[in-house]
């Protein structure tokens, strides 16, 4: 069975087995490339920087949840919102960011366990809609017990100052990407190994797979508690960043945000995650200069929301086969189109 | 008489690879030609792609003296073709009486059932059924009887017979060739079931690989023993 | 007692704006296999043309109307242009397009008409008027329960008695068989896509005035609402999305009552988890499994 399981699964995803970067030495590489920007671009970008980094944690467990497993969840912006209120609560109690940091992943994984074992009885519109309601829904919790969240007013987040050797923004920046840089290297190891082979093969063919003897709702349960997990520190890493929460940073905009970034950006590759990271601020920022050179309060943020669904809809349009031909490696999918075709 | 139906050097694919290699054939008025052939001999392909569903890469079909190059699927009921797909396509969500009425719906003034009903009886008894309540027998029924009520010129038949009793099977037959002989109606039937075919065709076509590999008086095939044991089976 | 037969009524009001645009969900859904996540994006649009004729003509009835046709012209359009080119062979594409069709709808109408809540007038009073000395519903909610019950039966109308429903429902059930016949399938696509948008227009334009009033995102709650509606009727029926809209407004409507507004979002979400874990093929499916 076990070996039957291997052979399957190995012809699935065999493309994705050809040589690929180490892991360590990208890390170390956008390590380096990091302390050498905080160094030498101007606090703004720095604080960019710093906020590329805290989206990349969420836009790169997104990606392996949507591009290879298959699961769509609009519910990540909820998530984020999870995390970020958790550490905000910790820091105003306890003023402990490291921990805080954990409790806050901590948290958003036991809330993304419960949705991920609803996830994985559903399918399609039915999980969209869903995670939909999630992402709507959460923030309004706010209003519910305003005792604890302070309704739209939101809490602001107790934090020390950094060490004296460096700016705010600069912190910010190593704090940031220290969370995406070990995010980043322990999805590519995952997702490397037997559980991302496992992980493909559900969203490729639930039934070959599970003929392989994969258990399909404990892959997808996973890969749900892991992408939470990295949306909980993307969420907390926010917190540290506005050093404040309100349910209005989490609207059900931020989730579509994020998944227009991961589909833009090329599904299920963490290169891809990064510029979809890259995007989600460079592009509001451009759009912010548009809206100041026009002198249009009204142009700031919607321009960007136009931007975004515009280029969503185009970019799903043109590439035959929606989604999945924007996966990468395209090779993968070579079958699909042709199985259904009969005479 | 001129022909009803002209098909020329029809060729077509899905993607790249060729499913019917330069097929011609004719229907005159009045005539039912049987296509016969082993599965994947091009048989369906054929149907489909002379009522529009399929793009010929190359080929004329030219029906009473138009061409039908380029025009739309849902045209060609108007031109005087129905087409009775594979699996009989019977509308399962919706009733018998429904179905009919689909048929003839492109029509102004709408004809009336009353001919159909009278054709099928069973259809009236089951009238306010749901397709997916009836019996393989009636869903062929159905299927033909609302290609009828299109009054087309020329039915395209694709396996009438499919997981019918030879009963049932031997019935239709006798139905069609009865319209044959009553309203001239020309049939273009696919089948599996050579025998049944053979029994009620003026001419047969047998298909192999997508070409042509003969073609004959009905009744000139049925005797060809060598033919049989080559291409049909029996 | 009485508190519980208002909020009966109540429920019922809403219900019956979940019902309909519940039923514009089920109408495309059973066309084309898509849910419209931009469902409640594009009814807020064509409310907030319906309120800019109203408030430029100073007749609601107008605005009503011109909301109306908008969500029609809307919805053949958003057919014709963008959802025909979706590509079916994953279910995820029609939600992704749909969900880049909410931003870009959410972000033209702030650019348009900025971010801020706008009141939007209702054309009856909204007091409740007593009946048998109980204070139980207003001549706002009669208005809803006539428009969304003529739009059912209209459209039950439509789809039973027409050739046109029966080339509808023909085509959204068997579109290869439907051609084959002569119905002209593409058409009866934008056909249903433009009805399920003026449908959809109908209930935006019913339920702003009940809540804070016009603003880009005014709808997401309410199309959740809806969606666990027509979740609960199965999606695939009409009768279940009416049915199911009525239900999910009563539980609303005493939760809200009894255990305070803010606890309904969540009530929403759990109702939506219960429905779509415990009945997984909603009250009155016949067949189908959750995956589709």
């Amino acid at each position: 069975m076990t070996a039957l399981k291997d052979r399957v699964t190995a012809r699935m995803v065999a493309p994705a087995s050809r040589r690929r970067l180490n892991p360590y030495l990208v890390v170390a590489v956008g390590a380096a490339l990091v302390v050498a920007l905080t160094y030498t671009l101007p606090p703004f970008r720095t604080y960019q920087l710093a906020t590329i980094g805290a989206y990349l944690c969420v836009t790169a467990g997104l990606t392996v949840l949507t591009g290879l497993n298959g699961q769509l969840s609009l519910g990540h912006g909820a998530l984020m919102a999870t995390g970020a209120y958790t550490l905000a609560l910790w820091q105003n109690k306890f003023n402990l960011l490291a921990v805080g940091i954990v409790v806050a992943m901590l948290v958003t994984t036991a809330a993304g366990l419960i949705i991920g074992l609803a996830a994985a009885r559903l399918r399609g519109p039915y999980l969209a809609g869903l995670t939909l309601a999630v992402a709507v829904v959460v923030p309004s919790i706010t209003s519910t017990f305003d005792e604890t969240f302070n309704s739209d007013q939101g809490l602001s987040v107790v934090l020390n100052p950094p060490p004296e050797s460096m700016t705010v923004e600069q912190w910010q920046a190593w704090l940031c990407w220290a969370g995406a840089l070990v995010t980043v290297l322990a999805l590519a190891l995952i997702t490397r190994g037997r559980f991302g082979r496992d992980m493909r093969a559900v969203r490729d063919d639930e039934t070959a797979a599970k003929l392989a003897g994969i258990s399909i709702a404990r892959t997808q349960v996973w890969t749900f508690v892991i992408s939470a997990a990295c949306a909980g520190l993307g969420g907390a890493l926010f917190a540290v960043l506005a050093q404040s929460v309100s349910p209005g940073a989490f609207p059900l905009t931020l989730s579509l945000f994020l998944l227009m970034a991961i589909v833009i950006g090329g599904l299920g590759r963490l290169s891809g995650a990064l510029i979809g990271a890259f995007l989600l601020v460079a592009l509001p920022a451009l759009a912010h200069e548009i809206g100041e050179a026009s002198g249009s309060q009204r142009l700031e943020g919607n321009l960007a929301l136009t931007f975004f669904g515009v280029v969503l809809v185009v970019v799903m349009l043109a590439a035959p086969g929606g989604l999945a031909s924007l996966r990468v490696p395209r090779s993968w999918r070579p079958s699909h189109t042709t199985r259904k075709k009969k005479h | 008489m001129s022909a009803l139906l002209e098909v020329d050097g029809l060729t077509v694919g899905y993607g790249a690879a060729p499913v019917l290699h330069d097929v011609s054939l004719t229907v005159e008025p009045g005539q039912i030609v049987a296509v016969l052939g082993a599965n994947g001999a091009g048989k369906t392909t054929l149907l489909r792609a002379l009522s529009g569903l399929l793009p010929p890469t190359r080929g004329r079909v030219v029906f009473d003296g138009a061409d039908l190059r380029g025009i739309r699927v849902e045209r060609m009921v108007r031109h005087g073709i129905a087409h009775v797909p594979e699996g009989r396509g019977v509308v399962t969500e919706l009733t018998v009486d429904e179905n009919l009425r689909l048929g003839g719906l492109w029509r102004k003034p709408q004809p009336s059932l009353a001919p159909i009903y009278e054709l099928f009886p069973r259809l009236a008894e089951r009238r306010g059924h749901l397709g997916h309540q009836l019996s393989g027998g009636e869903r062929q029924m159905l299927a033909l009887g609302r290609a009828l009520a299109a009054q087309p010129r020329l039915l395209l038949l694709d396996e009438p017979s499919l997981g019918l009793a030879p009963r049932v099977t031997a019935q239709i037959m006798a139905l069609l060739r009865d319209l044959r002989d009553r309203t001239g109606l020309a049939v273009l039937l696919v089948e599996q079931n050579v025998r049944s075919a053979l029994s009620i065709a003026d001419q047969g076509i047998v298909l192999s690989l997508g070409r042509i590999a003969a073609r004959d008086d009905a009744a000139a095939l049925a005797d060809d023993a060598d033919l049989r044991h080559a291409y049909l089976g029996f | 007692m009485d508190r519980f037969l208002f909020l009966t009524f109540d429920g019922l009001s809403r219900g019956a704006v979940y019902a309909a645009f519940a039923l514009a969900l089920v109408l495309i859904w059973r066309a084309t296999r898509i849910v419209n996540f931009a469902q409640g994006a594009m009814a807020v649009a064509t409310a907030y043309v319906g309120y800019s004729v109203a408030d430029a003509t100073g007749s609601y009835w107008l605005g009503f109307a011109v909301a109306v046709l908008a969500g029609l012209l809307l919805g053949a359009g958003v057919e014709r242009v963008v959802m025909r080119f979706v590509d079916h062979s994953s279910p995820l594409n029609g939600v992704v397009v749909a969900l880049g069709l909410v931003l870009i709808i959410q972000g033209v109408l702030g650019m348009i008409y900025g971010n801020e809540f706008r009141p939007a007038e209702a054309p009856f009073s909204r007091d409740a008027f007593n009946i048998g000395g109980v204070a139980l519903l207003s001549r706002y909610d009669v208005f809803v329960f006539a428009a969304v019950g003529a739009v059912v039966v209209l459209l039950t109308l439509l789809f039973t008695r027409t050739p046109t429903g029966l080339r509808m429902r023909a085509a959204a059930f068997a579109p290869d068989v439907s051609r084959l016949l002569g119905v002209p399938v593409g058409g009866m696509l934008t056909l249903g896509w433009a009805l399920a948008a003026a449908v959809g227009s109908l209930a935006g334009m019913l339920v702003i005035p009940t809540e804070l009033g016009l603003h880009p995102t005014a709808m997401d709650v309410l199309f959740i609402s809806a969606f666990t509606a027509a979740v609960l009727g199965g999606l695939d029926s009409p009768i279940g999305a009416v049915i199911g809209g009525l239900i999910v407004g009563l539980v609303l409507s005493y939760i809200s009552g009894y255990l305070g507004a803010t606890v309904a979002p969540m009530a929403v979400l759990a109702l939506l988890v219960v429905v779509l874990l415990g009945r997984p093929d909603g009250l009155f499916a016949r067949s189908k499994a959750r995956t589709a």
